[in-house]
């Protein structure tokens, strides 16, 4: 014990004095979350309250395209701008300056009336509410096409999402065309309401949990995400360390003297651990301090902080664990900077940091099942959004504490092997 | 007593032993020099004694504890002063040996006590709290003896204890070992100072090619080889006078 207090003091007095690294290891994490939650938040922004300008050419002049134009208008995300010529808005979109202009073709709505009153008066006649003679006679009429000019740099996500708005837009136009048809049709009052056309779905978003779990900002989504990619950037602060160690010569004093290599482990995880828990807390800080005066959502802690500190202790661990093992393998620092740097790039990956687990292909899922911030992520997304108790999370951490005895038992292993006398 | 049988070490992917079928005993309270050329295994041997390197076959023990057996408690036994710097360069000389010295499970006030004492002896006292990084090279090869003594080893194993120092402290580091050899430890040195070899060894042997050439005592090596007036002369006669340039 004696000699895991004196590892641990010497680890906490070697951090301590570069106080230049101290600086970089507290202050860049914490850049990376502001920096991410400001980029995200407009994204998310981008969504919700910003308005993307998009060009909108009208060749019909007609019930349908004024319809459009409105639906379009009404919509929180989109702002409409008129152009009468389809070569101006074309050449405005190809130089980027729109990421979308709508055509209208001439006689949409006209041609939409007619096909759906054709189809109106055929339906009676098969029925015997109309006679013969007044059937008009049906011609072919030819499908109309509105075009669509995206920008080239225009997400896949967007393109979709408009494209299925107008679709809707015109089903609705057109469903209401031909109730309209059959009202004509079926009673001379114009008054008179026979159908009722009103939509008979509609959408309410709830979140489980009632009142106690509100629907999460953005900082919610990013705190946990990012707060997670911070510890297990650890690795390379650790991995460094050891490194310089073995280049100076004390780790091979070390390998002389009377001490196993856990008790040397040992000294570096309490330290390492510490700064980890240090860093969750300013993390929080952040969130619930600052984000607020750059204009984020303040982060909502109450009654969250012991399972939070919880989770954040075991992630820690199994960031450290991974430490140690690179920190072991390595001989150079050229080989563990580049090497943990990429590995927790990668971890972060598949681990659903960046893109949501649910959204990778099936194989891409399996796999971030391996990953320790995948299980980290999914403590504080239980603690942060679910409100979970501690059993909820007990099958995460017990992974993440899993994680760093076997990472570290390899370590272990690896050095033992290697030195052997 | 050191005792070394048949020992030998072949490096992985090297065409050559660096130690071959090395037998040697070296006796308490001697002061055994390790002379030889680059390459000639001097260090690998010390390696291998210090349990640093694992022999490719042979044995040896050290006052009676087997080096494969007793590994940990010959640990205690033995101490290493390393060619390079082992310290940490943030930390002062104070923590440096405060903590080399707990890894030995020294603690309390003895432990300071004995920092003290050594940092008196070797004139280093005075900068006791300033930081490794800010010492001279004789300052730092000063520190690197202390960390290595604090716990009153049996035997040392020098690795060219005073490469690359002034003559002060060269002459400190060669009279704080003889004190400390007084007291009964064994020392065990490599050098490539030869005439401080001479001086100070009790024994020595040249080492080439992994291989013990000839050893005994400085100056009867100097009487039995013809035409050498000093140990130099002996070793150039026992190991040739061509480059010895390894990759």
């Amino acid at each position: 014990m004696h000699k895991l207090w004196a590892s641990t003091y010497k680890e906490f007095l070697l951090l301590t004095r570069d106080l230049g690294g101290l600086a970089i290891l507290f202050l860049m994490p914490l850049v990376l979350l502001v920096v991410i939650t400001l980029v995200q938040d407009s994204t998310f922004k981008t969504i919700k309250e910003v308005k993307i300008p998009i060009l909108l050419v009208d060749q019909d002049n007609g019930t349908v395209s004024k319809n459009i134009g409105e639906s379009l208008s009404e919509s929180n995300s989109l702002e409409v701008i008129k152009k009468s010529s389809e070569t101006e808005a074309l050449k405005l979109v190809q130089k980027g300056d729109y990421q979308l202009a709508i055509i209208i073709p001439k006689d949409l709505s006209k041609d939409l009336g007619s096909k759906v009153t054709t189809n109106v008066d055929g339906i009676l006649a098969r029925f015997g509410l109309e006679e013969e003679d007044s059937v008009s006679t049906t011609t072919k009429i030819k499908p109309k096409e509105i075009r669509l000019y995206f920008d080239p740099a225009t997400q896949q996500s967007f393109k979709s999402s408009i494209k299925n708005g107008i679709d809707k837009m015109i089903s609705k136009i057109e469903t209401k065309t031909i109730y309209k048809a059959f009202q004509e049709q079926l009673t001379e009052d114009a008054s008179e309401i026979i159908f009722d056309t009103e939509s008979f779905i509609i959408f309410t978003e709830i979140v489980p949990g009632g009142d106690k779990n509100p629907i999460p900002n953005s900082t919610q989504h990013n705190v946990p995400a990012w707060t997670l990619f911070a510890i297990f950037f650890i690795i390379l602060p650790l991995s460094i360390n050891m490194v310089k160690e073995k280049n100076q010569g004390t780790f091979i004093r070390l390998r002389t003297q009377p001490v196993s290599y856990a008790t040397v482990l040992g000294g570096k995880t309490l330290v390492f651990l510490l700064v980890c828990l240090i860093q969750f807390s300013l993390m929080l800080l952040i969130g619930i301090y600052l984000f607020p005066l750059l204009g984020l959502p303040r982060l909502d802690v109450s009654g969250k902080l012991p399972l939070l500190y919880v989770t954040a202790f075991f992630a820690g661990l199994a960031a450290i664990g991974l430490g140690l093992l690179v920190g072991t393998v390595a001989k150079s620092q050229e080989q563990s900077a580049p090497f943990g740097a990429t590995l927790v790039v990668i971890l972060a990956a598949l681990g659903g940091v960046w893109v949501p687990v649910f959204v990778m292909p099936p194989t891409m899922q399996l796999l971030s099942n391996i990953s320790p911030m995948n299980w980290g992520l999914n403590a504080f997304y239980d603690v942060f959004l679910r409100n979970v108790g501690v059993s909820e999370i007990i099958p995460e951490i017990s992974l993440l504490l899993g994680f760093f005895i076997l990472s570290t038992l390899i370590a272990i292993i690896y050095y033992e092997q290697k030195n052997a006398v | 007593m050191i005792q070394i049988d048949q020992l030998s070490k072949k490096y992985k992917g090297a065409d050559f032993y660096a130690v071959k079928d090395l037998s040697l005993i070296v006796h308490e309270k001697e002061i055994f020099g390790l002379l030889g050329p680059n390459g000639a295994g001097k260090t690998t041997l010390i390696s291998m004694l210090s349990s640093l390197l694992k022999p490719t076959s042979g044995s040896f023990s050290i006052n009676g504890l087997d080096f494969q057996e007793s590994k940990n408690e010959l640990k205690q036994h033995i101490g290493i002063v390393p060619q390079d710097y082992a310290l940490y360069p943030s930390l002062t000389a104070f923590e440096n040996l405060h903590y080399f010295g707990s890894m030995y499970g020294l603690k309390g006030d003895s432990l300071q006590e004995d920092i003290v004492s050594n940092l008196k002896t070797l004139g280093l006292y005075d900068f006791a709290h300033k930081r490794i990084r800010t010492f001279s090279g004789g300052m730092k090869r000063r520190i690197n003896l202390i960390a290595s003594i604090l716990h009153e080893p049996k035997v040392l194993f020098l690795d060219e204890p005073t490469v690359g120092v002034d003559v002060q402290s060269k002459s400190v580091i060669l009279e704080h070992l003889k004190n400390l050899n007084s007291k009964g430890t064994t020392i065990i040195y490599t050098s490539h100072h030869l005439n401080e070899a001479e001086h100070f060894c009790t024994r020595v042997a040249i080492i080439d090619h992994g291989k013990i050439v000839c050893k005994g005592i400085p100056q009867d090596l100097v009487v039995e080889q013809k035409g050498a007036n000093n140990l130099e002369e002996v070793f150039l006669a026992r190991t040739g006078k061509a480059l010895r340039d390894y990759a």
